[in-house]
């Protein structure tokens, strides 16, 4: 038996169960940490559908989301949070290697825009039929296809060139922490 | 009919602490859309935390806001907290509860003052913040600084407080019932503030949730969401106090949630420092073991929410922070449209930006001849001009 077939054989308790329970089969395998934080990992082709029934119960907004570089890919964790319950569900979906690409919820979920955007920036995840995928986070001048927050980016060997335009700060002329 | 124009607000203001940039598409005076740019001071926090051990971060977090520097390091180490099962001292849960509400009286203060001067009520400004003083020496008393106080740690609080020390903070917050009296009077007998700020920048309970919004910008839509009461943590379960929602959406709900919510802090300080029990400040913390968990709490300006993800070592694998005015900003995009340009500064300061959570010079410009047509100051001073005119009129 793998593991990802044993922990969907955790029976589900209280309030976090029966939110799981509602999304019926798009759920692959099930976690829960305590009675008020639960972890499902869902199936990718059906994340817009998730979202959907998730926005749609009482109380629910979407909280954040957070991207993960693994090995497989990255990891997308959308934090719901359901009030006044007071729960927080935790939806993971994976965006494989290598297009690294699922389905973008902001048409659904007009909070997730920022968030996948920021998630594109900083991890390269990709997400299809985003409503406007401009950068959020990163300079226009930050070189394509480097992500600072995978992690085999480093933060001294990779950084990349500045832009012509603009020259190093001048050490002398800092503050403290510029002095060494 | 006259031409669309575009009015740049951002990235720098001295008005403001941090960088965004709003841009405003203007038909007329009207505002047609809003578009956002954000993150000009990006430190890589995230990056950087995955480098520092779970000890080492309270310390990183507490410098990713100067004003909710209580809740972002408590938000942390209750993720952590979650992932090691650790049972925090009754007394500790109390000590953070008393820092974190008078870290709430500060900001919103601070916030009621800078809402003053936009709309011309330099009075205003000059009094909030002259009473917010007696917040910030209690928590300079309590903690030793001003900001960046330091005072969580994964299991407890790093300082306890003394019966003298707990009797000055009483004392503090007993004395800012009165002046906190007159400001909220200030605003609701003020026949211009209503005239002013009713029906302005208006935010749906629809667009609250389908935003995500947080804190006084969802309670100020009638969305009664507080993380305090709804999944409590610290001592909160353990006082009474009440949640303050306000229906219209407008300007005006969000200073009086702001306002109300004062009363509430005071309340719940004085109750925590009359039931505080004794006992130890920390619980012992071995290795943090593998797991997931989630912190979150109720910052000043909304929910600050953090997700940490541990492998077993000394270092976070991945620490995600999501302040509440990420969630905050984008309802801009609901509210600002069809507003005119002097009620914009006050909508977008409406909902408290904290730009280090996520721009702000403001440039009214020609949108074919990129020419400017309005700076920030010229901004705040039409929107002082548009109070100075109402107030004739009453």
């Amino acid at each position: 038996m793998t593991v990802a077939a044993m922990q969907t054989q955790v029976p589900l308790a209280g309030f976090v169960g029966d939110v799981i329970k509602q999304l019926g089969d798009a759920v692959n395998e099930v976690h829960q940490c305590t009675e008020r934080r639960g972890i499902a990992r869902i199936d990718p082709a059906r994340t817009v559908e998730v979202a959907r029934k998730m926005i749609a119960m009482d109380g629910s907004r979407l909280a954040t989301a957070t991207g993960i570089d693994v090995r497989d890919g990255i990891d997308v964790l959308y934090h719901w949070a359901i009030e006044p319950q007071g729960v927080v569900v935790t939806l993971k979906v994976l965006a494989a290697r290598p297009e690294m690409e699922v389905e973008s919820i902001a048409n659904v979920v007009t909070g997730a825009n920022w968030i996948e955007r920021e998630m594109h920036d900083l991890l390269g995840a990709n997400f299809r039929n985003h409503p406007d995928m401009r950068r959020l986070i990163l300079d226009d001048s930050w070189p394509e296809g480097v992500y600072p927050l995978r992690k085999d980016f480093d933060q001294v060997v990779d950084r990349p060139p500045l832009p012509p335009n603009q020259t190093p700060p001048d050490v002398n002329t800092q503050g403290e922490g510029g002095r060494r | 009919m006259s031409h669309r124009s575009v009015v740049n607000i951002g990235p720098f203001h001295p008005l403001q602490e941090e960088a965004e940039f709003f841009q405003l598409y203007v038909d007329g005076e009207t505002v047609v859309d809003v578009d956002v740019r954000i993150s000009y001071n990006h430190r890589g926090i995230e990056k950087l935390d995955e480098s520092k051990t779970f000890d080492q971060v309270p310390f990183v977090v507490e410098r990713v806001c100067g004003i909710c520097s209580a809740s972002h390091p408590l938000a942390y180490v209750q993720a952590v907290e979650e992932i090691a099962h650790v049972q925090v001292p009754e007394r500790a849960l109390y000590l953070r509860t008393i820092v974190n509400e008078l870290e709430r009286i500060h900001s919103h203060m601070l916030w009621v003052g800078l809402a003053g001067h936009f709309l011309g009520y330099n009075t205003v400004f000059m009094w909030a913040w002259k009473y917010r003083e007696l917040s910030m020496d209690a928590l300079e008393v309590a903690t030793g600084s001003r900001v960046n106080y330091a005072n969580c740690k994964i299991g407890g609080v790093r300082r306890d407080m003394s019966d003298d020390l707990l009797a000055y903070i009483d004392k503090c917050s007993a004395d800012l019932v009165g002046p906190l009296e007159m400001l909220t009077k200030a605003v609701l007998d003020d026949p211009v503030l209503h005239a002013r700020l009713k029906k302005v920048g208006i935010l749906t309970p629809r667009d609250a949730k389908l935003y995500g919004a947080t804190g006084p910008t969802a309670r100020g839509s009638g969305v009664p969401i507080d993380v305090r009461r709804d999944d409590p943590y610290a001592a909160y379960d353990r006082v009474d106090w009440s949640v303050i929602t306000a229906p219209a959406g407008d300007v005006f709900s969000k200073a009086v949630v702001r306002l109300l919510e004062c009363f509430e802090a005071v309340k719940i300080i004085r109750q925590c420092i009359k039931d505080i029990p004794g006992g130890e400040i920390d619980a012992k913390v071995e290795a943090i073991p593998p797991g997931e968990g989630v912190g979150h709490v109720e910052a000043p300006r909304g929910e600050t929410f953090h997700y940490v993800r541990a492998d077993g070592s000394n270092r976070p694998v991945r620490h995600k922070v999501r302040a509440p005015s990420f969630n905050n900003i984008p309802t801009f995009k609901a509210s600002c449209i069809g507003l005119q340009i002097p009620d914009v500064a006050i909508t977008l300061a409406s909902v408290d930006p904290c730009y280090s959570c996520t721009e702000r010079m403001c440039v009214v410009a020609d949108a074919q001849t990129h020419k400017p047509i309005y700076n920030f100051a010229e901004l705040v001073r039409l929107s002082q001009r548009k109070t100075e005119q109402m107030r004739k009129k009453w």
